[in-house]
C-alpha cells in the first residue's frame, strides 16, 4: 500500500492486507495524532488496507502562539 | 466499529468517549458540542455580532462554519502575520471559505500595526517567534472588534490548545496565567472585549475530522516557526498520555476548569490601566504591544 505523510510530504510503501492501527504502529505514529485519510472517507484503525489502496496520514496538530 | 447512535459503519473512533460515529452522527455530535459550550459559558447571545478570529487552519474554519449553520451574525477577522508563502495561502483560505458561504472578512495587517512582519519581530526581539506573533494576535484582535463595534470576539483554541496551555503554566506554576484560562473571558474594562473559545470541548482530531467531511479546504501545512515551539512539545506530551489513558487530557482541563481555576481567580486582582499612548488597556503605564512596536522601529529606522 501507498501511505502518505504530511509536513513535509513524502511517500512510503508497505506491504497491504493490515489494520490501520498496525500500520500506525510500525510508523510510530500515536492514533489521536492523525487523521487517516482513504479517498473522500475517513478510517477507523480496526478498518484494513488492501496492497492496491492508498491512505494518507495527515496530522492534526497545529500550534505556535495560540 | 459501529456508529454509537445509528449502528451504520463508522468513520470515526472517541476513545476518550467510548464511542464511534458515522460521518453524519459525528457532525451532529461536533455542533452539539458547540451549542454546548455557548450556552454553558453564555459565551454570546442570539443577536449578538461575533468576531470570529480566523488563521486559515482547520480549528476556526470550523469554528465559523458552525457559527454560520447555527445562524449568528457573524464576520471574520485574518491577521496577516507576513510569515512568507505560509501567509499567502492561509489568507487565500479565508478569502475563499468567506466567499464560499457570503460572509464578510476583515484582513489586518501585523506589520501596519507594529512596523514590520513576524519574521523581522523575531530577529529584532531575540525571543521566539511565536512571543511577539501572541502578543500581536491578542492585541489586535480586541483593537479591531472595538473598532468595529463588535462585543466579542471568538477563537478556534481546542481542548488540546487548551489542555497544553494548562500545562505550560502549572510547570511554571504562573498563577497569573491560570487565573486568567477559561473558555470565556468576560469584559473586565469597557475596552476590553469578551473573549470566547467555543470549540474547548473538542480535540483537534475532532476539529481536523469536522473540517475533513465539511469539506473545508484548510492549510494542513504548520506554521514554518511552529517546528521547536514548546505548546508543540506540550501537545506530544499530552497526546503520549491521552494514547495510554483516553480521556487524560479532557479531565486535565475540565478538572483544572471546575475544581482549581476558582482558587486561582481569587488569588489574582490587578489594576487595569488605559495605555498612554495607545489607549488599549494594560497593567502598566505603555502597554507591551507599543513597547513591542517602539522596538521594531528603533531596529528597523
Amino acid at each position: 500500500m501507498k501511505v502518505i505523510l504530511r509536513n513535509p510530504r513524502r511517500e512510503v510503501e508497505l506491504a497491504g492486507g493490515r489494520r490501520v492501527k498496525d500500520v500506525l504502529r510500525e510508523l510510530d505514529i500515536i492514533p489521536e495524532t492523525v487523521l487517516v485519510i482513504r479517498g473522500d472517507d475517513l478510517v477507523t484503525a480496526d478498518q484494513v488496507v488492501q496492497d492496491h489502496e492508498t491512505i494518507e496520514l495527515r496530522p492534526v496538530m497545529s500550534g505556535g502562539a495560540v | 466499529m459501529k456508529c454509537r447512535k445509528c449502528g451504520e459503519p463508522a468513520i470515526l473512533e472517541l476513545r476518550r468517549h467510548n464511542a464511534a460515529f458515522c460521518a453524519p452522527d459525528f457532525v451532529d455530535f461536533f455542533r452539539n458540542q458547540v451549542r454546548e459550550a455557548i450556552r454553558k459559558h453564555r459565551m454570546f447571545a442570539r443577536d449578538e455580532h461575533v468576531l470570529v478570529a480566523v488563521s486559515g487552519g482547520k480549528d476556526s474554519l470550523a469554528l465559523w462554519d458552525v457559527l454560520i449553520d447555527e445562524g449568528y451574525r457573524t464576520t471574520g477577522l485574518y491577521l496577516d502575520l507576513g510569515i512568507f508563502d505560509y501567509s499567502v495561502e492561509s489568507k487565500a483560505k479565508c478569502e475563499a471559505f468567506a466567499a464560499r458561504r457570503g460572509v464578510p472578512l476583515l484582513v489586518s495587517r501585523v506589520a501596519e500595526a507594529v512596523g514590520a512582519p513576524v519574521p523581522v519581530i523575531k530577529d529584532v526581539t531575540r525571543r521566539p517567534p511565536c512571543s511577539g506573533c501572541g502578543l500581536s494576535k491578542r492585541y489586535l484582535l480586541n483593537r479591531v472588534a472595538l473598532e468595529h463595534e463588535m462585543a466579542v470576539v471568538a477563537t478556534g483554541h481546542n481542548l488540546d490548545d487548551e489542555a497544553a496551555t494548562l500545562l505550560g503554566s502549572v510547570l511554571h506554576w504562573q498563577t497569573d496565567a491560570l487565573s486568567r484560562q477559561s473558555p470565556a473571558l468576560p469584559s473586565t474594562h469597557r475596552k476590553l472585549v469578551r473573549r470566547v473559545k467555543p470549540l474547548y470541548r473538542l480535540s483537534e482530531r475532532e476539529t481536523a475530522a469536522y473540517a475533513f467531511l465539511r469539506r473545508i479546504d484548510y492549510i494542513v501545512e504548520e506554521c514554518p516557526f511552529a517546528k521547536g515551539a514548546t505548546s508543540i512539545a506540550h501537545k506530544e506530551i499530552l497526546s503520549r498520555m491521552e494514547d495510554a489513558s483516553p480521556g487524560a487530557k479532557h479531565n486535565f482541563l475540565f478538572g483544572f476548569l471546575e475544581k482549581a481555576r476558582p482558587a486561582f481567580e481569587r488569588a489574582e486582582a490587578v489594576t487595569l490601566n488605559e495605555c498612554a499612548r495607545c489607549g488599549q488597556v494594560t497593567t502598566g503605564t505603555v502597554c507591551a504591544f507599543c513597547k513591542l512596536a517602539d522596538q521594531v522601529k528603533r531596529a528597523t529606522v
